[in-house]
């Protein structure tokens, strides 16, 4: 080639670019006007939340018993109720969810087995909270015969908020290098002591995601515990921290929204 | 070290990893442990379905009850007392067009978002939109249904006119609202997961950003997409509280968008603390959720292969 192409026609806009360009500059308005769409709900819903509460929100809100027919009053008992559901389920849930993401990702094999473990951790993410609840009154409330209580309530929560714990916790451990592993198989580290010593210290922050999660899912619960153990009132004495024992009923915040609101 | 290395003959003893009998037992124990967490999730969605089902099969057997008649009825009347019906028809359908509205709203806005976070957005706004889809989806479904209840209720009562604001359309939108997060952040990692040589490729043959969108990526990433929409599905299909609150508590088959239903989710949620123990009301309801449970997973199931499908190409 010795320069006699010639370079200028080539980028001469033509009628065609001038479309495919307004085109693109179409495209890009209507595609960020729908992820401003998404954006909106959620500021709005929060300001409004903010709004309307503001007049009552502080710290007599927090520590009071509901009085007067729940009209008003505080959410003491409710706050509190949800605080031993959370942790109880978080307890249970926390455990095993980090072992089975440890088995999957550090054990596992890619088999039929396995393949059949995954579709399990996605089916149980995706049972509606409804049927957790049903699972919850036949096997806790019924089998079990724990009865209406705490205890058959958090199991249920923990049942159904396992999955959140697992998928991050998986990424989290798929996202430690696989050299870091052979490395330390190298210098003779069993697979367990490998877990313990590079894996899992390289990727606490995500599994801390994952449980910081699942506390969120549980606490928001309402369906699953509405017919495990949660009640409508319970009388607990003002700021009381311990006004629960396992094999009682409790009140739960989700579940105080609910009825004061229907 | 270097005292071992200099024992005469093979491999001295010293060199060999040694480990200490406790150490291998918890090696053992901890394995077993790690394995058996691995199957708890298989353990716990056959036990869901034998305690779901456990407690609805006495009613199979009951000579007032038929399946052909608790699928294809309409007629719901758990409590009369001379004329009980457990047809589930209106309830299915009322969650059918519930999910139906929800995911025609939900699919062009998610994938519309997907496409912009993941193509157009600069990536600043890229982090901050991701942390708003992810606050999106860790709205409590009771927190929706309030603000359906509260909100969206009297926004429909003002545009419409229609006496009362809890019904499909409120539903739907909620449903929606719910599903969109779900739809974008899976759409979102389908788009990602197109090579980067492909947009190179689009871009160098003159392509503009849409051009290359739509000619490269959406084709590409199709798969993904369509796990992301049901998997949407799947949320708005099994949404329980939000449902119960926003839309009303009509058993019918709904002949307008602001007609209210009733969804199968709800109407347990709504009954089951006034059927009693062991009765065949409280028995048919376990059965709508045996029938919940199948749908989810059937749409799960499917959800997964199509993802599977992208994996394996």
């Amino acid at each position: 080639m010795d320069g006699s192409l010639p370079a200028a026609p080539r980028f001469t806009r033509t009628a065609r670019g001038a479309r495919s360009e307004r085109a693109q500059r179409v495209a890009k308005l209507v595609f960020g006007a729908m992820a401003l769409a998404m954006v909106a709900p959620l500021i709005g819903i929060v300001v409004y939340l903010l709004v309307r509460a503001w007049p009552s929100l502080g710290w007599e809100f927090l520590v009071d018993v509901p009085r007067k027919g729940m009209r008003e009053g505080g959410i003491w008992p409710a706050f509190v109720g949800t605080l031993y559901l959370v942790t109880i389920s978080l307890a249970v849930a926390a455990p095993i969810g980090v072992l089975a993401a440890i088995y999957l990702n550090e054990y596992a094999r890619d088999n039929w087995f396995n393949r059949l473990i995954n579709l399990a951790v996605i089916n149980l993410a995706g049972v509606p909270s409804i049927v957790h609840a049903l699972f919850g009154l036949g096997a806790f409330v019924y089998a079990a015969r724990f009865g209406f209580s705490i205890q058959a309530a958090a199991l249920t929560l923990a049942i159904m908020t396992l999955p959140v714990i697992i998928a991050s916790t998986r990424e989290a451990l798929a996202s430690v290098p696989r050299a870091f592993r052979e490395a330390c198989w190298n210098v003779g580290a069993t697979r367990w002591q490998t877990i313990r010593a590079v894996v899992l210290p390289n990727s606490i922050s995500g599994i801390l995601t994952g449980i910081i999660l699942q506390v969120s899912r549980a606490a928001g619960e309402t369906a699953p515990i509405m017919f495990t153990g949660a009640v409508f009132y319970k009388a607990v004495q003002r700021g009381d921290l311990f006004p629960y024992r396992l094999g009682d009923q409790c009140m739960a915040l989700s579940m105080h929204l609910y009825t004061v609101s229907t | 070290m270097s005292a071992a290395v200099t024992t005469s003959g093979g491999v001295p003893a010293e060199r060999r990893p040694s480990r200490s009998t406790l150490a291998l037992v918890s090696e053992r124990v901890i394995e077993t442990l790690v394995k058996v967490s691995g199957v708890s999730a298989v353990i716990f969605v056959v036990a869901i379905f034998f305690f779901i089902f456990r407690e609805a099969a006495p009613v199979l057997w009951n000579k007032d009850f038929h399946i052909f008649e608790f699928l294809f009825s309409t007629e719901w009347y758990p409590t009369s007392v001379n004329n009980v019906r457990y047809g589930t028809l209106a309830l299915t359908v009322g969650t059918l067009s519930v999910t139906a509205v929800a995911i025609v709203l939900a699919v062009p806005f998610g994938l519309g978002a997907a496409i912009f976070v993941s193509e157009f957005c600069p990536p600043k706004l890229r982090e901050t939109l991701k942390i708003v889809i992810e606050l999106l989806a860790a709205i409590p479904s009771v927190v929706w249904g309030f603000v359906g209840l509260t909100v969206m209720s009297k926004i429909i009562v003002t545009l419409t006119g229609t006496p009362i604001g809890v019904n499909l359309l409120n539903g739907a939108v909620i449903l929606a609202l719910m599903s969109v997060p779900i739809i974008v952040s899976i759409g979102e990692d389908a788009l990602r997961a197109v090579p980067d040589s492909y947009r190179e490729a689009a871009v160098a043959l003159g392509a503009t950003r849409w051009q290359t969108v739509y000619r490269v990526l959406l084709p590409a990433a199709k798969n993904g997409l369509l796990a992301a929409v049901l998997l949407g599905v799947g949320r708005a299909v099994g949404e329980t509280m939000a449902v119960l609150m926003a839309t009303g508590h009509a058993v019918h088959i709904p002949d307008g968008l602001l007609n209210s239903v009733r969804t199968l989710t709800a109407n347990v949620a709504a009954e089951l603390g006034e059927a009693p123990a062991g009765s065949p009301h409280y028995r048919v309801l376990f059965l709508t959720g045996v029938l919940l449970f199948w749908i989810t997973l059937v749409v799960n199931v499917a959800a997964d292969l199509v993802v599977r499908g992208i994996r394996r190409r």
